[in-house]
């Protein structure tokens, strides 16, 4: 570890946390309905869409409702992408001559767009044409983005609202957030980023001659457009195999710095929201805070066995730290820096091969998405999620005193401690139960590519992404098996939509509730109490639940590792 | 519920158009204008003909040149479509070797790797980054240590002098951005291109 490498990571938390208000303020803006400087050119394309899509702006939806027109608005998305896939080889813009994509692979990754996870079983470059980047899976990463920034916004109307039935409409929430926050940003910052040197055009792979005279194809495309939103809105589908370590795909250290600050920007900003929505901004750097803690923990970790290296390159006396899987021009920091940040936030991009790190290195990220990726989290997925352990908690400390739990005004009843309990459960249900389907079937233990433990690592890394959402990988562990597809889009779908909907009942029972004054007897929810609990709960249940399955893992691996074990 | 329909269809259709089809193609448009070499790829010339981009490694074989970092990245089979063989910087298919810490595999390969670059060079550390992969398989960089490691190779098979190449070097060394991001390295393809120049 280096100073200077701590002074990356603290500017950048710097940046974000600096970013928190300003984006804050604009998004409760657009998501109250309010004029924002932009409203001259894009309110008249808003009016636009409502008009030909027949929503009325002003009507607002019961919490089933704007669950349904959620769920309907996937299924339209899903035939979009699955369609595309099977049908590239005879659609335009497809210089490359890609082949129609197999249908398990096309069903794996509908599925793996619609969620926000972008799992890669696919291989970009070889596998994908441009008219599937840009009309498949760019366009899917605005919709999966602004339907998880809409859910986040419905779940805080639930906080805010008092004694009414409704929680916003689904289809302003969306066309809001895909016109006003995503779009705007993504344009200016895909100029950055071909500015930086990462290519945007429609023309066929570049043949170039090396300087020994070698033949080399070099993929192109539209990069850049791409990138930008799958970076801003956590998605983190590449369009090159090797994702953001790919040189087109990050160019240089500051491309792969705004990448960074990209990826926790709107999540981080959402707890801002969420403090402006319910009256007191402190409640939402209450939150910002617990998040803050479980981040900085990691990176800690993963910096340090990073750069301390793996027993085979100190025994040959190779100092600077695991460079397997990293490139150049990130180094440790960047790369270690980027895996904690990409896993926290439910993003899933990657900046250097995972399977490649140290076994604790490689164990954070594991963690953080198995704490259910609320360390900032994905677009609005993260905050929805954080709020229901901050439920939990205030239920925990409830318990404690004796005293009927209340949280921002409203009281926590069954119902909601139920709903949460049901979102959080289903979880490791997903990851826990299929890794040990797979480890059992011999057809699904030959895709691992490194044995011994690493070998169980993979495979519970994969389903872990899945279920969360997040689509980083073990990269070695090869996915795409008619197998791990299904199961994989399994946990995928049950991942999301399960805990979606729970977390819209209990915004929906949240809002019919009437708003209470907070009494001397009330838990002050924005102070270091209230986040020393809400960490505390989050450790607990994360560690009770995925722990023996961690010892078997990264955890046995090291100290194999120590032991100068080789498999 | 039913009049959900409508605008799940007509929405969708709408902003797919807007998000899929507008956006991204404006932006191929705007950016091909604003920024016509990094929107084609960063791609060099020499001679009227294309050797290679900026921005991607290549491989690098000879005693002459400057090498860049092993490569783990791989191409179909030709003879059996269905497996893959080695093929370094195979800039079509990008990828890292996804070996973990206690990999029986990787452990051999970076020993005998350190064992030929010891022969190479025995007064110097081996620099970490010459025998592990990138995680792209195309890094173009290697560390300011990895390319000196490299000079008394280089300088020998082209008959010239050690300072000389080892100024080239230098010359070639990229700072950290504003002093502070990422990390001090050296650019193979730019500097093997200068290496060519000065032999001239």
């Amino acid at each position: 570890m280096t100073l200077i490498g701590w002074f990356q990571i603290l500017l950048y938390c710097a940046i974000v946390v600096a970013l928190v208000k300003p984006l804050g303020w604009y998004m409760t803006r657009v998501f109250s309905g309010e004029r924002t400087f932009m409203s001259p050119i894009l309110r008249p394309v808003e009016t636009a869409l409502y008009r030909v899509g027949g929503v009325d702006e002003k009507r607002e939806q019961h919490w089933l409702t704007y669950t349904v027109a959620m769920l309907l608005f996937h299924v339209g998305g899903f035939l979009i992408i699955y369609g595309l896939m099977r049908l590239q080889a005879l659609l335009p813009l497809n210089p490359a001559e890609q082949s129609a994509v197999a249908p398990d692979l096309s069903f794996n990754t509908a599925i793996s767009f619609l969620t926000n996870t972008n799992w890669q079983n696919y291989g970009g470059e070889s596998t994908l044409s441009y008219l599937t980047q840009m009309v498949g899976l760019t366009h899917q990463n605005f919709l999966s983005a602004a339907t998880g920034i809409a859910l986040a916004v419905a779940m805080i109307r639930g906080f805010s609202r008092s004694s009414m039935r409704t929680i916003g409409n689904f289809w302003v929430d969306v066309v809001r957030c895909t016109l006003y926050v995503l779009l705007p940003i993504c344009i200016v910052y895909t100029l950055f980023l071909v500015w930086q040197g990462m290519p945007q055009n429609l023309g066929a792979y570049v043949e170039a001659t090396t300087l020994e005279g070698a033949k080399q194809t070099i993929a192109v495309g539209p990069v850049a457009s791409q990138v930008a939103i799958k970076m801003l809105g956590t998605n983190g589908g590449g369009f090159f195999n090797a994702n953001a370590a790919h040189p087109f795909e990050n160019p240089t250290a500051l491309s792969n710095f705004v990448q960074m600050i990209s990826i926790f920007a709107l999540g981080a900003a959402l707890t801002n929201v969420f403090g402006r929505m319910v009256g007191n901004q402190r409640q939402g750097w209450a939150i910002l805070a617990v998040m803050g803690v479980l981040f900085i923990a990691g990176v800690a970790v993963t910096y340090w066995a990073e750069a301390n290296g793996t027993a085979t390159l100190n025994a040959l006396g190779l100092t600077g730290g695991n460079m397997e899987g990293k490139e150049v021009r990130f180094g440790i920091v960047a790369s270690s820096l980027f895996a904690v940040i990409t896993t926290a936030a439910s993003c899933g991009a990657v900046n250097a091969m995972h399977d490649s790190f140290t076994a604790l290195g490689g164990m954070i990220p594991l963690i953080n998405m198995q704490l259910g990726e609320i360390i900032v989290g994905g677009v609005g997925a993260g905050l929805y999620g954080m709020l229901l352990f901050v439920v939990l908690a205030i239920f925990v400390a409830g318990l404690m005193v004796g005293r009927t739990p209340e949280y921002v005004g409203k009281k926590i009843e069954a119902r909601e401690v139920k709903m949460a309990m049901l979102a959080i459960l289903v979880l490791p249900l997903m990851y826990l139960g299929w890794t040990a389907v797979a480890v059992v079937l011999p057809s699904a233990v030959a895709s691992m590519a490194n044995a011994g433990p690493h070998g169980f690592s993979e495979v519970l890394y994969a389903f872990t992404s899945a279920t969360g959402n997040n689509g980083s990988a073990f990269g070695g562990l090869t996915g795409n098996t008619f197998f791990y597809n299904l199961t994989l889009a399994s946990s995928m779908f049950v991942g999301r939509f399960f805990m979606i909907v729970p977390a819209m009942a209990l915004a929906g029972s949240l809002a019919a509730k009437k708003s209470i004054p907070p009494s001397a007897g009330t838990l002050p929810t924005t102070g270091g109490l209230f986040v020393g609990l809400v960490v505390g709960v989050i450790l607990i249940i994360g560690g009770l639940t995925f722990f023996p399955a961690l010892a078997l893992g990264p955890i046995v691996e090291h100290l194999a590792m120590n032991a100068n074990t080789l498999f | 519920m039913l009049r959900e329909i409508r605008p799940a269809i007509l929405i969708l259709l709408l902003l797919t158009a807007i998000t899929g089809l507008a956006y991204p193609l404006a932006m191929t448009a705007i950016a091909g204008a604003i920024f016509p070499k990094q929107a084609q790829g960063s791609l060099i010339e020499k001679d009227g003909k294309i050797i290679g981009s900026a921005l991607i490694g290549q491989e690098f074989k000879g005693d002459k040149y400057f090498h860049g970092r092993p490569s783990a990245t791989s191409a179909p089979d030709p003879a059996d479509t269905t497996k893959t063989v080695s093929a370094p910087y195979n800039a079509a298919n990008s990828g890292g070797s996804n070996l973990g810490p206690t990999s029986r595999a990787m452990a051999d390969r970076i020993k005998e790797d350190v064992e030929k670059l010891k022969a190479e060079n025995p007064s110097a550390p081996v620099p970490v980054d010459l025998v592990t992969t990138s995680a792209s398989g195309l890094d173009p960089n290697i560390s300011p240590e990895g390319a000196l490691f490299q000079v008394p190779r280089v300088a020998k098979a082209r008959n010239l002098p050690e300072a000389r190449v080892r100024q080239l070097v230098t010359e070639h060394i990229q700072g950290r951005m504003a002093g502070l991001l990422g990390e001090i390295s050296v650019n193979v393809l730019a500097l093997n291109l200068a290496l060519d120049e000065a032999a001239k």
